[in-house]
């Protein structure tokens, strides 16, 4: 079996830990804490390895398989980095009606990488993502907080051009 | 905020909160204006946030700032004309706002009285008269309970809440009425659930409270975790109008016998989440949750839960076991959550739209929302139109609306004159419902008698450029990415449906394949394990119904009527119409095309990706889809 | 009791019985993939299905309790069709190489797909590929065969309490694997193998080490001697279609005799030897201040899960070897030197109801000789295999008896093989030495012995108090040990088997179904045997072995002597969670 380990190297700081640490301490005796206490460690690191999944199975005093297990089936927990900039392009259907897969594939095809992967400079990741209810303006993507609205394919170069930085 | 302890108090709170809001609701000229600023998701993506900003500059350049209040406010439902500003007590509607425009608006309009009509939405004008939104043909047949406050009120002030009659309700119930008197107004008012399944609320509630007397807890659950795509009226009530679901779970609560409740709800929400922690922080500290509410036995108080990107959590037991901290996978019932639900305790869960009809049924009484719909579907029902239709957004008509009045009259119908194919309604769970059938009046029974189903509202319109076989592979390919993968038929049998309309689509299937999807599409409805799963073959059933040639046409002649499978069609230079430019051979990005300057061009079509990159680049309309 | 109708037949029955159960009560067995009494009831794989009147769509009849005036239909076309199509579904995404397959013949999908004749290529597609993990001593994986029923899970989780596997990813991707692809060999996986008996197919299975038995025999110049430990006997039969707990000690050894081995043996005999040195450890501890309670060590899968997960107990586990390794290093030292023989020349080889075992033969200070104490290790179902490959027809076999001087045994040392065994034999030996060496001191323990996974009891042993504690299924260790930390519980003697209800259901022992395990407690049926023979046995204490006084005289002298001490005794290390 493939040893899905991230082949970034992990960088938690001390103080990344000890706020994690902070976070475990604080709900691990709430009813079904696990949820939050990830949320929370993906806030703080930005992703979950292994580093990360094994420290909250110790605190929380739970098998580092149930953790993987929990963060592998919620699409929002990402065992991988992320981009300096994290592209989202709405899949739901207001969007896919309306040409949001052609977009994808544009985005796709522009950084040569597939959804769900990073740019070999960490600066662009790509994923799809199910509707985000701005249906009103589909097709729609996300550039971190940033809402891109009644897309054509055409706009994809602007919009990456916007992050040449 | 103070602590509200009795009526009085909350009355006080009240008429003075009502005069701010009368201004809009009453529209009472008292020489002050409020503009109101869409700051729901739609609107915020369009730039909503500078809108303020800028308009924030120019009062206070313009010395407006003691005669003009900026409510950001919740979705007003127009999505598609955002960003949307409001012009109280006028009602004037500015659509599609950008920042050059506030200047002049500011100047014009708020400072001398004078709208500028370039501005505002064109249906608005007519000449010197300019109607007020409500009077526009996307608002005036909408009758608007759920979404009552959205668009009207800050919602991140409990103060507008309780000037609409916030918590008067709660009050109502904890002061004077039985838990079995709650139930039973609940019951008569015939409101079922707007999730999906349309269970009668009232009865949901009333097995939570009797099925296990000596419970020692007992959970509210709302369901905010709107996943089907295309729907987003839970998210709007939550960023329009929070307190509602509060106050509705307190009261909720207080029927069946629970002091603790969860709102789970998505993270893809962050404004919702934001707005629904603000009003849990006023809500508590104006003593409407928390302990003794109204001074009486009643303690009741609410956790928010984030989901994290899973559609099935959006079912009812997955989402319990997803509170629980475990990987989202429906349990089998029974027993039902009204017995062991969340932590193995009697729960109910109701939807957002649910709860938000609560207050309103307590006030109003059963009758009074017994008095609008159908025979078998009381009260009103949000839509999120969407798709192909001039007029997204947001609409809550009285069930037994016709479809065709939401799509012709209020969507204000298809663009570009194109026609109208079918209406999806239900998500994922749903089905296509064809032009025959635009006049039945919109119910739970009526939709699941044609196929479909209500699911949480999403509505997206098509039109004859939708292929059904794809939106019925579109769906399928959602399902089987959304499929929590416990139970066989769901995790192995919707794969096996996608492939085989996969292979529909690119014109390898038989006649058999046909029989045979249809016969797994009935075997997995009858033996998948949670309702995902049951519902997941209803796209490809319905489609099959009633666009049966479509797949047919697919399968024998090996063609897509709508030009949208790929795999089907062939793009095609027309010889008399191409001036050999060259342009098409230039743009082509897999090298299909070649010729010769000056002469027809030609496409390789063992090359060709169909891509359609030449057809848009042509300028003599010489490329085609064939 | 309610009143249901099956299949138009009226009957009556428990109240909160599931259908399923109804059913079975009524001579009915509705099929089951998924659903495994007490630890897997999720309703996940639907093979159970069912039409009740009334309902809207069939209801999984293992998950759905009966009330009053229910009728259910077990057998109508439309059910028959669902579950014909839910095999052909997971027929699509398995590897079928059922010909050769190690479960061909035990294999709970390919009895059902035979029984309601499916057709093999009735859905193509997609399926999922998978590398088999072989990186553990004791098993292989291979999830390309695997149904997701997640039996295994439960297994691991809810029994054993260690959950170093799970369903990982969703949808049509889930899987059932440890954090990250770790292979199983990288995890904290002790090696229990009761994920193997759990599953209904050939995903699970043990390493196959039966070749390499083969070879030692057809070596002119290597002397193979074989040890059979003492739970094998009680479920070996199964595996030639005889009732769960046969005794089949005599043909089992006929039939080892018959595969070529040079001496046939017997664990029973170092498990008395296990019980003069435990036995006196405990003695020792308890007169000279020793670390209390001391904690058997029998159990490898045990033993890693104390290394593992619960380090600070390391000082109460007893350093004796297991009876298995006992018996290697005296063949190896003994045994050798008694016959002249160089250890070296001697392949010794040891038949066991476990996988872990093929973990512990491989650990530190395990080699009495500077060899190995014991070469090849086979679990019940490779010599179940062996015995079919060689032609024996097991069933028409002699009994025969052990060789001697290693296959002498006494009762004490056949119940080893259950739950509660070790520590009623070790009782025995150590009520008569506090007794004085009475010859009527007591023998039955009866409130050690049964399959519930926790037991307590306190013996007044020659005027000591003594409290003991016997747990089986390392989810009740876990239970028993934080208690024991917590300062709820104290405890001078504890037995603690890795396996729930001991060796007899050990992870290499011949798998039963779930249709016979929901419904026949298998642990209890084989124990019965062990106890039988024990009841049965002139001798009944470990001491009075003859063949083990006789090695005491002639070679250890005392229990826990020096020489003993570097034969017989072990140690132990922490050990970290992930590699």
């Amino acid at each position: 079996m493939a040893f899905k380990k991230s082949a970034i190297p992990f960088s938690g700081t001390a103080e990344q830990e000890k706020r994690l640490k902070a976070v475990i301490a604080e709900h691990k005796n709430d009813p079904g804490a696990l949820m939050p206490i990830l949320q929370k460690a993906q806030d703080i690191y930005g992703y979950l390895p292994i580093e990360v999944q094994q420290m909250i199975a110790d605190e929380m005093d739970i098998p580092m398989e149930k953790v993987y297990g929990v963060v592998t089936f919620y699409a929002q927990f990402s065992i991988n980095p992320k981009g300096k900039y994290k592209i989202s392009v709405c899949l739901g259907t207001a969007c896919y009606v309306k040409g949001s897969g052609d977009i994808y594939d544009k985005l796709q095809e522009k950084l040569g990488i597939k959804g769900g992967e990073i740019t070999s400079d960490g600066k662009f990741s790509l994923d799809a993502c199910r509707c985000i209810g701005a249906c009103g303006l589909a097709p729609v993507l996300t550039v971190n907080e940033d809402v891109y609205g009644r897309l054509t394919t055409d706009d994809v170069d602007k919009i990456l051009a916007k992050y040449a930085d | 905020m103070n602590r509200i302890g009795t009526i009085d108090e909350l009355n006080a709170i009240k008429s003075k909160a009502s005069e701010v809001v009368n201004v809009r609701v009453d529209r009472n000229d008292n020489g002050k204006k409020d503009v109101l600023v869409c700051g729901g998701t739609g609107c915020t993506s369009s730039g909503s946030a500078n809108i303020i900003k800028k308009l924030e500059e120019e009062i206070e350049k313009n010395g407006l700032k003691d005669k003009v209040n900026i409510i950001k406010t919740g979705c007003f439902g127009l999505c598609a004309l955002g960003p949307i500003m409001i012009v109280y007590p006028e009602g004037t509607f500015y659509s599609k706002m950008e920042v050059d425009h506030i200047p002049e608006i500011v100047e014009s309009h708020l400072k001398n009285g004078i709208p500028v009509k370039k501005y505002l939405y064109a249906e608005t004008v007519q000449g010197d008269t300019i109607k007020s939104l409500n009077d526009t043909a996307f608002y005036a047949k909408q009758h608007r309970v759920a979404l009552r406050n959205c668009g009207l009120i800050s919602p991140e002030n409990i103060e507008e809440y309780i000037a609409r009659d916030g918590y008067q309700a709660l009050h109502k119930v904890l002061t004077s009425m039985s838990q079995d008197d709650v139930i039973k107004t609940v019951l008569d008012s015939g409101l079922r659930g707007r999730g999906g399944g349309g269970f009668p609320t009232g009865k949901k509630w009333q097995l939570a409270k009797n099925l296990v007397p000596d419970a020692d807890q007992k959970y509210v659950c709302c369901n905010a975790d709107e996943g089907d795509p295309g729907a987003f009226m839970d998210r709007s009530v939550l960023e329009g109008d929070p307190h509602v679901v509060l106050e509705a779970m307190a009261i909720a609560g207080y029927a069946i016998g629970a002091t603790q409740g969860y709102i789970y709800v998505r993270a893809e929400y962050p404004i919702a989440v934001e707005r629904l922690n603000i009003a849990i922080g006023q809500a508590r500290e104006a003593g409407m949750l928390g302990k003794n509410i109204f001074g009486t036995d009643f303690s009741f108080d609410i956790d928010l839960r984030l989901g994290a990107g899973a559609f099935v959590c959006g079912e009812e037991t997955a989402l319990m076991t997803s509170i629980e901290g475990n990987r989202g996978e429906p349990r089998p019932r029974p027993p039902f959550p009204a017995e062991k639900g969340l932590f193995r305790k009697p729960t109910i869960l109701n939807n957002v739209e649910t709860y938000a009809n609560i207050p309103q049924i307590i006030l109003n009484g059963a009758d009074w929302f017994a008095s609008m719909g159908t025979e078998r579907s009381k009260g009103t029902k949000v839509f999120a139109l969407g798709g192909k239709i001039h007029n997204t957004g947001l609409v809550e008509v009285p069930m037994g609306t016709t479809l065709r009045t939401v799509i012709e009259e209020i969507g204000g119908g298809i663009p570009n004159g194109k026609k109208f194919k079918a209406a999806q309604t239900g998500g994922p769970s749903g089905g296509c419902i064809p032009p025959e059938h635009l006049d039945i009046p919109i119910d739970y029974d009526n939709l699941i008698g044609i196929g479909s189903m209500m699911g949480s509202g999403g509505l997206i319109v098509m039109d004859e450029d939708n292929c059904m076989v794809d939106i019925a592979k579109f769906f399928l390919e959602f399902t089987v990415d959304e499929s929590c993968g416990k139970c066989t038929p769901c995790r192995i049998g919707t794969k096996r449906l996608y492939e085989m309309l996969t292979k529909i689509t690119e014109g390898k299937a038989t006649m058999e394949d046909l029989d045979k999807l249809e016969k797994l599409c009935y075997y997995i409805k009858d033996n998948a394990l949670c309702g995902l799963g049951q519902t997941a073959p209803n796209p490809v059933l319905s489609t099959l119904r009633y666009f049966k040639d479509e797949y047919i046409a697919h399968v024998k002649d090996k063609k897509c009527p709508a030009g949208v499978c790929k795999s089907l069609l062939s793009i095609q230079i027309l010889p008399d119409k191409c001036k050999g430019c060259s342009l098409c051979s230039k743009k082509c990005p897999v090298g299909a095309i070649t010729g010769e300057i000056k002469k027809p061009f030609h496409i390789n079509q063992d090359k060709c990706i169909k891509c359609g990159v030449c057809m848009s680049n042509c300028r003599f309309g010489a490329i085609v889809k064939a | 009791m309610v009143n249901i109708k099956i299949n138009g037949t009226a009957y009556s029955v428990p109240e909160g019985s599931t259908i399923l159960e109804a059913a079975r009560n009524a001579g009915i067995r509705i099929p089951t993939l998924c659903y495994l009494k007490d630890i897997n009831a999720i309703g996940a794989c639907r093979i159970c299905v069912v039409e009740v009147k009334g309902a809207k769509a069939p209801v999984a009849s293992c998950v759905y309790p009966v009330n009053e005036g229910m009728e259910i239909f077990t057998n109508t076309p439309k059910i028959i069709n669902s579950r014909k199509t839910t095999l052909e579904l997971l027929l699509s995404n398995h590897k079928k190489e059922c010909l050769s397959c190690v479960r061909s013949g035990s294999c709970e999908l390919q009895e059902l797909c035979n029984e309601y004749g499916v057709d093999e290529g009735s859905f193509e597609g997609e399926k999922q590929v998978f590398d088999i993990d072989i990186s553990a001593a004791h098993m292989t994986r291979d999830n390309e065969k695997c149904i997701l029923c997640r039996r295994c899970v439960a297994a691991c989780s809810v029994n054993q309490g260690i959950g170093v596997i799970g369903a990982n990813e969703r949808g049509f991707a889930t899987m059932i694997g440890s954090p990250f692809g770790m292979e199983l060999a990288d995890t904290a996986c002790v090696s229990c193998g009761q994920c193997i008996t759990a599953c209904p197919t050939g995903a699970l299975a043990e390493k196959d080490d039966t070749d390499k038995v083969l070879e030692a025999i057809a070596d002119p110049d290597k002397m193979v001697v074989v040890q059979a430990a003492p739970a094998v006997r009680a479920s070996l039969g199964e595996a030639f279609g005889l009732p769960v707990g046969t005794n089949v000690e005599g043909k089992m050894i006929a039939a080892m005799r018959r595969l070529g081995f040079d001496k046939v043996f017997d664990t029973n005999f170092s498990a008395d030897l296990t019980i003069m040195e435990e036995a006196h450890e405990f003695l020792d501890r308890v007169q000279n201040g020793g670390t209390l309670p001391m904690i058997t060590s029998c159990s490898p899968g045990w033993v890693r899960y104390c290394e593992n997960y619960f380090p600070e107990f390391i000082p109460n586990l007893s350093t004796c070897k297991s009876p298995q390794q006992m018996f290697g290093a005296v063949v190896k030292t003994y045994y050798a030197e008694k016959l002249g023989k160089d250890p070296k020349d001697i392949i010794s080889v040891s038949v066991m109801p476990c996988t872990a075992k093929k973990y512990e033969v491989g650990r530190d200070d395990q080699a009495a000789a500077g060899v190995p104490d014991v070469d090849i290790t086979i679990t019940t179902r490779e010599l179940s295999r062996m015995i079919k490959k060689a032609g024996i027809i097991f069933n028409e076999l002699p009994d025969e008896t052990a060789d001697s001087p290693l296959g002498t045994y006494t009762g004490a040392g056949v119940i080893f093989g259950a739950t509660g065994g070790v520590m009623e034999a070790a009782l025995r030996t150590a009520a008569w030495k506090l007794s004085g060496e009475a010859a009527d001191s007591p023998v039955d323990f009866k409130e050690v012995r049964g399959v519930e996974g926790i037991k307590e009891a306190t013996y007044n042993v020659g005027g000591k108090e003594v409290k003991v504690a016997v747990a089986s299924g390392l989810a009740n260790a876990k239970k028993l040990l934080k208690s024991i930390k917590a300062g709820e519980a104290k405890y001078d003697f504890i037995e603690i088997m890795a396996c729930p209800g001991g060796c007899v259901n050990g992870g290499g022992q011949i798998i039963q179904p779930a249709s016979v395990k929901n419904f026949t407690d298998i642990r209890a049926e084989r124990a019965k045997a062990l106890y039988d023979i024990d009841s049965a046995s002139k001798l009944r204490r470990s001491h009075e072995n003859p063949d083990i006084q006789a090695l005491y005289k002639e070679y250890f002298g005392e229990p826990n002597s020096h020489k003993a001490h570097e034969v017989l005794h072990t140690s132990y290390k922490a050990k970290t969670l992930y590699k």
